[in-house]
């Protein structure tokens, strides 16, 4: 705890977390990877089977209002959450899932087409990868400055309970932040082709 | 030290065991699994209490006015969580495989092997 308050990060579970014990939170973020990568790979289309379109369905007027209203406040108040996780409770993985289920809020507002415009399943698939080795990018970065792994000695550690406090851990928290949201949205897309696209052959 | 948040994970790790005992639905079966690990949340949780504590966040609390809670075991519940998330998505993904390969999502019927 003295640690943390020494490096200027507040919410000491967050330093906890991407400071002092910052290489078990990169194993966290590889299970996670490894699990989507599962998923996909279990959930993929085999070979008798085929894509119906899906039909367009009514919605009750109450749901979409409420759904249309909802949102953009949760999609703010994820990214609120990963951006200030190093000063209040929250951060990444908890922001990641806040903003991947506010756009499946589109889902139940409107129907499956508008959730498929908003959400190409390909660049959510590489926003993954990308984020996660952000990560590694930024633990490499110290091993370059001439220090360890992931050790919080690259950045100034800021101003005490501000945005911008705690050297890297605001960094890492948005790789996982951005990690887990798209991890959620393709999981969520997987299993959802499963129930609303992907058909049996039938006759076989 | 309290007893009761020992109990409580005690209560809720043999209500999951029960249910996975008796389950006759891999999805249910899934859920109770989910409901054991909270079990271990509950149990992180009451091992890092202190009397009086509060939450481990200083962005509005002055260091060293009031006892705060240990936040390694917060974090450890942090992962804890998540590795409970994926181990559900990854079961579910094979409970739907198993369903559609062999219609049935009764664990007991599926004893025999498929080719």
């Amino acid at each position: 705890m003295r640690a943390s308050l020494s490096r200027h990060t507040a919410n000491t579970v967050a330093s906890v977390n991407f400071d002092q014990r910052a290489f078990d939170t990169m194993g966290e973020m590889t299970i996670l990877f490894a699990a989507v990568l599962g998923c996909v790979v279990l959930l993929r289309q085999a070979r008798d089977e085929h894509r119906d379109r899906p039909e367009p369905s009514e919605v009750a007027v109450p749901v979409r209002r409420y759904a249309l209203v909802v949102l953009p406040v949760a999609l703010v108040t994820g990214l609120y959450v990963i951006a200030h996780g190093q000063l209040s409770p929250g951060g990444g993985f908890q922001g990641g899932v806040v903003a991947a289920t506010a756009l499946h809020l589109l889902y139940l507002g409107a129907d499956y087409a508008a959730l498929e415009r908003v959400r190409p399943v390909e660049a959510y698939e590489m926003g993954d990868a990308v984020s996660a080795s952000a990560y590694l990018v930024l633990g490499l970065a110290g091993v370059l400055a001439g220090t360890a792994f992931l050790a919080n000695t690259l950045l100034p550690y800021g101003t005490f309970n501000t945005l911008s406090s705690g050297g890297t851990v605001p960094l890492l928290n948005a790789a996982i932040g951005m990690e887990v949201a798209c991890a959620v949205v393709v999981l969520l897309a997987r299993f959802l082709d499963q129930a609303v696209e992907i058909a049996e052959e039938s006759g076989e | 030290m309290h007893v009761l948040p020992y109990l409580v994970a005690t209560y809720v790790l043999l209500v999951g065991c029960y249910g996975l005992a008796t389950s006759r639905n891999l999805i249910h079966a899934v859920g109770c699994l989910a409901v054991c690990q909270s079990a271990t949340y509950v149990l992180l949780l009451a091992v890092g209490y202190r009397d009086g504590g509060t939450a481990p966040v200083f962005s509005d609390v002055r260091p060293g006015s009031r006892p705060v809670v240990d936040p390694v075991v917060q974090a450890l519940t942090l992962t804890d969580i998540v590795v409970g998330a994926t181990v559900t998505a990854l079961l579910l993904a094979l409970t739907v495989q198993i369903s559609k390969r062999h219609g049935t999502v009764d664990p007991d019927e599926l004893r025999e092997l498929r080719g």
